[in-house]
């Protein structure tokens, strides 16, 4: 079977493994809200603060419930033991590791729907003029985001105090990840909104980075 | 042992004569004036850093590729030594920049690099200490460390282009623009002294880890020799 093909089915067992509960989700989205009320109780901005500050507080909010999120997506494996069966199978580790990276994209993108119409209402900004450049943006975050926390949750899973672990490694390693998106989406929310192309090209530059270090050592993360 | 008491010597003389030329010889600098001898040291541990987590990423590589047990001692011993190295550069820059600059710390470019290469070597760290098994340890640890060396130029790009943009706080004056050639010289040795400290230190880091796997070893011969021969285990072997 090629790659792909594998990745899709892996990817459809996490959606159906996800849906049938939903647990994951509805936790996500519930911490990314409770970031935004809290943030608007400590600073308390007006509206051209929101401005300034909303970009750093919406990717602070990604990045968080993302760091939580991602845990589950080995963990659960190695708590029912079918990592071992998906290590037997005759399948490359690429493959499951890019069904993991699929499925967490989407379950990411799915609480970030959410969360950006509650931050533009709730802050007062308005989004619909720069709509399609934001989703840009937001999806080659995400997709970063989901490459380097997938395979850290590889990573973690083996270790004690995992849930605490996979923060403590995914967050220093998403810094310039951080600094790019936070400042094309301030380019963004500005009152004249450009779109900076350096932070779209080193957005996609990380994405690449790190996809191609996760295929090339994906074998190292899934070995017995 | 004779060929180490050498270089230990050797290294001892040559940390002093570096100290001596810094704090003598390097000529007094116009603006800064003798806050600005810090320098010498101040360099010296970032070039030690750089090499020792150089040595760590081909070490990282070295495991995954040859499975050898020395590759995993090499990586460890290297990036201990390296925080060790950023952190002693990260607060002589600050003993530095508050005189100099005015201020403790600035987020510049180079300076969260720096910071953020801390933290990031200071989880691979953490990470080991969280894996129980030795050869899983090693792999995945040698998996982040990979991920840690690919991310220090993409951290110091991305600060890179955010600093352009926005006025920095202070100037950062290039530390090559325009030095002294006296300067030079007495910076190459010091240079050279903080990069044979840090490898003497690395070398006794590689022995203690492999002292530790071979006690473990040992260890593991006596229990099964112990439970061959039927007698109840003394303390002693299981401590």
């Amino acid at each position: 079977m090629t790659t792909a093909r594998v990745a899709a089915i892996l990817l459809a067992k996490e959606l159906r493994l996800e849906f049938r509960t939903r647990e994951l989700l509805n936790a996500t989205i519930v911490f990314a809200l409770v970031v935004v009320v809290l943030f608007s109780f400590s600073f308390d901005p007006t509206s051209a603060e929101s401005r300034r500050l909303g970009p750093g507080l919406l990717w602070i909010a990604f990045l968080f419930s993302g760091s939580l999120m991602l845990h589950p997506s080995f963990a659960r494996e190695q708590a029912n033991q079918t990592l071992d069966a998906l290590r037997m199978a005759p399948i490359s580790s690429f493959a499951v590791l890019l069904g993991k990276m699929l499925a967490n994209f989407l379950f990411l993108s799915a609480a970030e729907v959410v969360l950006v119409p509650v931050f533009a209402v709730l802050y007062n900004v308005s989004l619909t003029a720069v709509l399609g450049r934001l989703t840009l943006v937001i999806v080659l975050g995400t997709l970063g985001l989901s490459i380097t926390g997938t395979v850290f949750s590889a990573i973690a899973a083996h270790a004690r105090m995992r849930e605490l672990l996979l923060p403590l490694l995914l967050l220093p390693i998403l810094a310039p990840l951080l600094i790019a998106a936070v400042e094309a989406t301030a380019s963004l929310l500005a009152v004249e909104p450009t779109l900076e192309r350096a932070w779209l090209a080193f957005l996609a530059g990380f994405d690449i980075v790190f996809l191609t270090a996760s295929w090339v050592l994906s074998d190292f993360l899934l070995e017995e | 042992m004779k060929a180490r008491m050498l270089i230990t010597i050797f290294a001892v003389g040559l940390v002093f004569f570096a100290g001596y030329a810094a704090l003598f010889i390097a000529p007094d600098e116009r603006t800064m004036h003798e806050i600005q001898r810090i320098f010498y040291f101040h360099l010296g541990c970032w070039t030690a850093m750089f090499t020792s987590l150089v040595i760590a990423f081909v070490a990282n590589v070295g495991w995954l590729v040859k499975r050898k047990p020395h590759w995993d001692w090499l990586g460890v011993s290297s990036i201990e030594v390296g925080v060790v190295c950023c952190t002693a550069g990260l607060i002589t820059g600050m003993l530095w920049g508050k005189p100099a600059w005015g201020i403790w710390w600035t987020w510049d470019a180079r300076l969260t690099t720096c910071f953020i290469l801390w933290l990031l070597y200071v989880s691979y760290l953490l990470l080991r200490g969280l894996i129980e098994e030795p050869a899983r340890r090693a792999t995945l640890s040698a998996v982040f460390g990979i991920f840690a060396f690919l991310d220090a130029p993409l951290v110091y790009a991305s600060n890179r282009l955010w600093r352009t943009q926005h006025p920095a706080p202070v100037l950062f004056g290039g530390p090559n623009s325009g030095l002294d050639p006296t300067m030079v010289k007495v910076l190459m040795i010091s240079m050279a002294a903080m990069v044979v400290v840090t490898g003497i230190v690395l070398l006794d880091r590689y022995r203690l880890e492999r002292l530790r796997h071979e006690l473990d070893e040992l260890r593991v011969a006596c229990e099964a020799r112990v439970v061959q021969s039927g007698s109840v285990p003394s303390r002693a072997f299981r401590s």
